[in-house]
């Protein structure tokens, strides 16, 4: 074991084989305790491959991957204990009952039998599954299975969780719920990684994400800096109560305009802190009535599709 | 200390996926209720058939049959049940993975052995106890009805083969699950298990009948090798990284047979790379490269199997040469003086051997050394070794006689052997040796090589098959033909 330095995972150089098939090629990134980290790519791209070789159930043809410290490889049993794993598919065992089966999983992880005797309960309520209890597991609904299948990797409380699509099959309400825990678990030192489609999901959840495409990571950063406009400038949009003839021009005195109407106009900015609270003096000074004054983002899809290099398709389908 | 508590820690993780499978094919009518069929109303059937055979041969004078009839029943009562485990694990294996179940439970840190071990108890638990049931439900009911007791040697050696029988057919379930993806595809492979098993029945029926019982044990230790190395097999393949990797890289037998082709060709595309200039050039670098260099590596690879063979061909010998010392031919038998081109011709035995033509010997010993390859993954390279040792043995059995006739075995062997020996014995060698490496892969295949190490371990039979053991065969063949005979006519010839 080495010192994790507050990392959940190191994974460094990671490259994976299956026969003649190149799954992962060169792989390196690192995800911090209390971080989320969305995994997105397309089918194929190779996340699935990335999350069972965190969760120690492949090993790394290349390169190596350690969790809190633990090698994947030489210490497998170490990594399987700290890490909570949601697979694609529920996966669960029709004639089970659902207390028994998180028993069963939770003994798997060395839970004793009080630790479960409150855990379950607490999680069965929280998932709306309590009542569900006493029926089999294969009269459960997709949504019901999905949430067992969570409830199942939350169970023995991993400090390290990969969940793998965890609100597919669920209405938008437990939707919402589910993201309220995986920030509730973020925030007690958690490390999650959510591997969906769910652009908004990821935007919603993520403190970064890591792009996949054909085996590589091609874009890595936190979500905040993807949003922004542009790496060095931001884009500021204004809005007016009433319209106002030659709001370009008149802008245009103290900022670079990039386009502007009679009420409305969006221009650069370096620094918004710097440009924005005297240039809102001086508009109400001149009379002018500003109704908002905020920073236009991107939104993730759009990030995603031009890292995808589809964005041009996309806008073409669009047209 | 520490490595014992992680055994006892893996070993109760075990115990609770064998409760867990177990306590879940208790619920499942489908199982439960053939078995229950099986284990209560099968028993009283053959109890009835047992006093209505040994009444109706006791009238005809023939008691010997019903008191043969009776052990035999007893084994098809304890046999019928744990037909039921290749069932159990081919759902337990193949049914779990098909289901998507297999991962979360991988994602646990049981250990693959673990795993395997607990799937492979549950797995046996229902039938076997399903089987004794039987069997004592149909011993209770043959005691009060014709106050029969077995001997309890017989009845050891029931409970034996049939434990040995369930095991040998849920080991065989997971080397075929590992293999597919589903649970029709591993029903269709199951009949790999059951006709085996169905055939050794039959001939565990036989030995009955003869009463032969000393048999029975023999058929015990040959089950118990087979239940060895199909567990050995099983672990190897039983893991995480196979399962997974399996279904990454499932490819369609398009898939397996350009990946096989590959893996053939791929040496010698290399040794044509490695030339240049015109085609004749860059033949003769190839040939130089694949005869100098490929051969001989793999050669001194696969240099175990290679001792095998060799070690396995000299026992032959010798072993043929003893026995011929127990078992002297008549006298007269061996007479070679006098031979004549003529009786050199006529054929020998009932038409086994080819007639003494070139190409007819080829195509025999070519056939012969095929049948070893072919047989090797379903023997574990058991055929190959022994396909090896016979004509050896028959060859120290002859030398032997020859010996014992008081003549020269020296002599015979120079004149009938070495001529086309010399290229014939060393072809054999090399073949069944490629060929015991084959049937090894299907046991150990290697980490994350699965079917690889079979395909790999085919591929490099098939290159030394073609680049040096046909052309020994060819060469052999002529020599056989047209020089053998020469030289046999020369020495024991009449003129």
């Amino acid at each position: 074991m080495q010192a994790e330095n507050g990392h959940a995972i190191v994974a460094q150089g990671v490259s994976k084989r299956f026969g003649g098939f190149q799954a992962l090629r060169g792989l390196s990134f690192s995800l911090r305790r209390g971080e989320v980290l969305a995994l997105l790519g397309p089918n194929g791209a190779g996340k699935t491959t990335m999350v069972r070789l965190i969760a120690s159930l492949l090993k790394p043809s290349e390169g190596h991957i350690r969790v809190f410290g633990y090698d994947t490889v030489r210490e497998a049993a170490e990594v399987r204990q700290r890490v909570g794993l949601l697979t694609e598919a529920p996966g669960l065992y029709a004639r089970m009952r659902a207390e028994e089966y998180l028993a069963f999983f939770g003994r798997l992880y060395g839970m004793a039998p009080a630790q479960l005797a409150k855990e379950v309960p607490l999680w069965l309520t929280r998932l709306g599954l309590w009542e569900a209890r006493h029926l089999r597991l294969g009269e459960y609904s997709k949504g019901m299975r999905q949430k067992l299948a969570l409830v199942r990797a939350l169970l023995h409380r991993a400090p390290l969780l990969l969940l793998d699509e965890p609100t597919s099959a669920l209405d938008p309400a437990w939707t919402h719920q589910v993201h309220g825990i995986i920030r509730e678990l973020r925030d007690q030192g958690h490390a999650v990684i959510v591997c969906t489609h769910n652009l908004a999901e990821a935007q919603a959840l993520a403190d970064r994400v890591l792009v996949l495409k054909g085996g590589q990571a091609v874009l890595e950063a936190r979500v905040q800096d993807l949003r922004a406009t542009s790496p060095r400038r931001r884009l500021m949009d204004l809005r007016l109560a009433q319209p106002v003839d030659g709001l370009g021009s008149l802008l245009a005195q103290w900022v670079e305009v990039e386009s502007a109407g009679e009420d409305w106009a969006r221009f650069w900015t370096e620094d918004p802190a710097q440009t924005n609270p005297p240039l809102l003096q001086r508009l109400t000074a001149q009379g002018i009535p500003v109704v908002t004054l905020s920073e236009v983002h991107r939104s993730l899809e759009e990030v995603y599709l031009e890292a995808m290099g589809q964005v041009e398709e996309a806008r073409r389908e669009e047209t | 200390m520490k490595r014992r508590e992680a055994i006892l820690a893996q070993a109760r993780l075990a115990w609770l996926v064998a409760r867990r499978e177990a306590w879940d094919n208790l619920r499942d009518w489908r199982i439960l209720v053939p078995i229950l069929v099986l284990t209560l109303i099968f028993p009283f059937l053959m109890n009835i058939t047992a006093r209505v055979a040994t009444d109706f041969v006791e009238r005809y004078g023939a008691p010997i049959l019903g008191t043969r009839l009776v052990p035999f029943l007893l084994m098809i009562v304890g046999f019928f049940p744990i037909s039921f485990s290749l069932v159990i694990a081919l759902e337990s294996f193949a049914g779990e993975r098909e289901r998507l179940s297999l991962e979360p439970l991988l994602a646990t840190p049981i250990s693959d052995a673990a795993l395997y071990l607990g799937k492979v108890l549950a797995s046996l638990f229902l039938p076997l106890v399903a089987s004794l049931l039987g069997i004592g439900v149909y011993l209770g009911s043959l005691w009060f009805s014709i106050g029969y007791v077995p001997p309890g040697v017989l009845l050891a050696q029931v409970l034996l083969l049939t434990a040995m029988e369930a095991l040998v057919m849920v080991s065989a379930a997971v080397v075929i699950s590992s293999h597919t993806t589903s649970v029709r595809a591993a029903n269709l492979l199951a009949s790999f298990v059951i006709i085996p098993v169905a055939l050794l029945v039959q001939a565990e029926s036989a030995v009955m009948f003869w009463g032969q019982y000393e048999a029975l044990w023999w058929i015990a230790a040959g089950l118990l090798v087979v239940d060895v190395l199909l567990v050995r097999t099983g672990v190897r393949v039983f893991n995480r990284e196979e399962l997974l990797s399996g279904e990454a890289a499932s490819q369609g037998l398009r898939g397996i047979g350009a990946r096989f082709w590959g893996l053939c060709v791929g040496p010698v595309r290399e040794a044509w790379q490695r030339g240049q200039g015109p085609a004749w050039r860059r033949a003769l670098t190839a040939l130089a490269w694949l005869y100098g260099r490929h051969l001989p590596a793999l050669v001194r690879q696969n240099w175990l199997a290679l001792a095998t063979s060799l070690l396995a061909m000299a026992a032959a010998g010798v072993l043929g040469w003893t026995y011929a010392q127990g078992h002297p031919l008549p006298p007269g038998a061996l007479q070679f003086g006098g031979l004549s081109p003529e009786s050199l011709k006529m054929p020998v035995g009932p038409s086994l051997l080819p007639p003494l033509e070139p190409l007819p010997i080829f195509l025999h010993n070519a056939r012969a050394l095929i049948l070893g390859a072919v047989g090797a993954p379903f023997s574990f390279g058991a055929a190959p070794v022994l396909l090896a040792m016979l004509p050896i043995a028959l060859i120290g059995f002859f030398a032997g006689e020859v010996a014992l006739a008081g003549q020269a075995p020296g002599t015979f062997l120079l004149a009938f052997v070495v001529p086309h020996g010399v290229l014939e014995v060393p072809a054999a060698w090399l073949a069944y040796a490629f060929a015991l490496r084959v049937g090894l892969a299907v046991v150990s295949p290697g980490e994350g090589r699965g079917g690889g190490g079979l395909l790999g371990a085919l591929a490099d039979f098939l290159r030394v098959f073609v680049l040096v053991v046909v052309p020994l065969l060819l060469l052999a063949a002529w020599v056989e033909a047209r020089v053998t005979p020469q030289v046999v006519l020369q020495v024991y010839g009449a003129g």
